[in-house]
């Protein structure tokens, strides 16, 4: 029996389109794999846990100590966490519940052409404008005379920067889905806006707004070239938000192609990589972890 | 006199003054009942269209009142005025008075919070705060400032039993309030609305989301209430306000079309508007 056409195109269609998505879905495991495999050399010849707690980077006589870049990558995050994320709580809120529509749309269109903007911008403009301040004028205030400015807050603040559009952006969608009649709820009883706000719309969107963070800073984890610019690039564990660091993306787009002469180098870089990819994918775990608990609780 | 929300009324006058300027309205008293409620002349706008037309009514004390009308007629937004949430719209334009207690609610020197203290409110769809059973019914109270534990449970306990939820969930207190059912959940804003001490409850189609059971109980509750405080319903099932209203306002395009004591406008109306919506032939 002949099938019509139409329904061989159908069961067609269904299969193709079944293994596009397998294809894109095995990506992830794909990329880890891989770098997994290629970081194996540097495996087998020192051990996880003195390539991950180790601070001394001599390629030249095999000591790779990667404690120096994961330490600058925690800390470069933690800084524009510690900036970005109420300061997009903030502004969101701003937005939501108390601007007016048109300032509503005129504020959020200029922040989604924020996001739009190349991250070499974000570099440059730190560059003139970041990192004078912090050397000539932030770090003599609190006593540090000596800072170039390329610092890693210089880092954190460029990186908070960057995650300012996308992060408002979820968050106002976020806030949206509060219903308006859950604040009229909690006006009627006689609550004022803030309180209404602190107490109800923020509590109802906790998972969502988590969920903004998360996403927006998965991005800035592995954010490379801005990050670069203005972090100083020194290979050692920084003592102060004014000391030089050199983030785990920074020392693999610095070196890969260069040095490759050096054995085991080439290992070393898959293995940084290997090591942000992990790095993130437990911080997006975790923080699904985290929101699923918020949720269960709210609802 | 007009006011808006950008541009507050000039003059206020004190209550006593008002109290005094309040006549009923053309041959439609309130049978010397006293009034709650007043509403003067109130005009709502938003952009070009007009939601409210010279709006004028008096709500009775200590009585239910159900706002009727085909949808759209304005029915929740005339309600809306009554708790001043109509302004959280953006772009609306009042004008007009609404007098509780004889003081008018849009006056300059009123508390907003304060005014809202005095309704409670049941919305369409219940809507519980996002957090335990508890903490629902003691959040108006503390916001209000009672902080000590003793009273705080003391009255939690009364006004769950108030609003017929005590038993079923006495067990839960502290569990999330939306993981009760959608009736129970109705009762427990009610309760919450009922804990800040209110002289009003409003309520927007307050059976319209729940089962015939749970409607059941919140009429019966509204009934039982109505001694103690002055209800305002708006409910477009016409057989509810049959059941509970004493007294029925229907309303058309923006506009009281009519008023008065429930038996008599439903029985002997006196529009041709409205002799088509009890029966039927307009809905």
């Amino acid at each position: 029996m002949v099938l019509p056409l139409r329904i061989l195109l159908d069961k067609v269609a269904g299969k193709s389109v079944l293994c596009l998505s397998v294809l894109i879905g095995s990506l992830l495991f794909l990329i880890v794999g891989g770098l997994y495999f290629k970081s194996l050399p540097i495996l087998e010849s020192h051990s996880f846990w003195d390539l991950i707690s180790k601070s001394i980077w001599k390629p030249g006589k095999e000591q790779f100590g990667f404690l120096p870049y994961i330490l600058s990558t925690v800390y470069i995050t933690i800084i524009s966490l510690t900036i970005a994320v109420p300061l997009c709580i903030l502004c969101s809120v701003y937005l939501s519940e108390y601007a007016s529509k048109r300032v509503k749309s005129f504020v959020t269109s200029l922040v989604d052409i924020l996001a739009g903007i190349p991250s070499v911008i974000f570099g440059i403009w730190g560059i003139i404008m970041i990192v004078p301040f912090i050397s000539d004028t932030l770090a003599p205030a609190f006593g540090q005379e000596d800072t170039t400015g390329y610092s890693i807050l210089a880092g954190g603040l460029v990186l908070a920067i960057m995650v300012f559009p996308i992060v408002i952006h979820i968050m106002l969608e976020v806030l949206r889905t509060v219903p308006v009649e859950l604040r009229e709820a909690s006006l009627s009883l006689g609550a004022n806006k803030w309180e209404t706000i602190k107490k109800v719309v923020l509590r109802k969107a906790a998972p969502g707004i988590i969920a903004a963070i998360v996403l927006g800073f998965s991005r800035a984890f592995g954010e490379t070239l801005a990050v670069l610019m203005v972090v100083g690039n020194t290979a050692l564990i920084p003592h102060s938000i004014f000391d030089a660091g050199y983030p785990l993306p920074a020392l693999i787009a610095n070196n890969y192609g260069e040095m490759m002469s050096i054995p085991l180098y080439d290992s070393a870089l898959m293995f940084a990589s290997f090591l942000l990819l992990v790095v993130i994918l437990i911080f997006n775990v975790a923080a699904r972890f985290f929101m699923m608990r918020v949720e269960r609780r709210m609802s | 006199m007009q006011t808006s929300i950008n541009e507050p009324m000039e003059k206020t006058g004190n209550a006593s003054q008002h109290a005094t300027l309040i006549q009923p309205l053309n041959g439609q008293s309130l049978n010397g009942v006293k009034t709650h409620i007043s509403v003067r002349n109130l005009n709502i706008s938003y952009g070009n269209s007009q939601i409210l037309k010279n709006v004028s009514i008096d709500i009775p004390d200590k009585k239910i009142t159900a706002i009727i009308g085909p949808s759209g007629c304005g029915k929740t937004t005339l309600l809306k005025t009554f708790n001043r949430l109509i302004e959280s719209s953006d772009g609306i334009k009042i004008e007009g008075e609404v007098l509780v207690d004889g003081e008018n609610i849009y006056g300059k020197n009123v508390e907003v919070t304060n005014m809202r203290k005095k309704m409670g409110l049941l919305s369409q769809r219940p809507m519980p705060l996002p957090m335990s059973i508890y903490d629902n019914i003691a959040y108006g109270m503390r916001i209000h400032g009672i902080r000590k534990k003793s009273i705080l449970n003391e009255r939690v306990t009364y006004y769950l039993k108030q609003a017929s939820l005590w038993n079923e969930v006495k067990d839960r207190l502290h569990q999330p309030a939306t993981k009760l059912s959608i009736g129970q959940q109705q009762r427990l804003c009610l309760a919450r609305g009922l804990a800040v001490e209110p002289e009003i409850i409003l309520g927007d189609e307050p059976t319209s989301a729940l089962d015939p059971i749970s409607s059941q109980r919140i009429e019966e509750k509204f009934v039982e209430l109505k001694d103690q405080y002055t209800i305002v319903m708006v409910t477009h099932i016409l057989r509810q306000a049959r059941r509970i209203a004493d007294y029925i306002v229907f309303m058309y395009l923006g506009e009281i079309v009519e008023h008065g004591p429930a038996h008599e406008l439903l029985e002997n109306p006196r529009e041709e508007m409205t002799k088509e919506y009890v029966k039927g032939v307009i809905s």
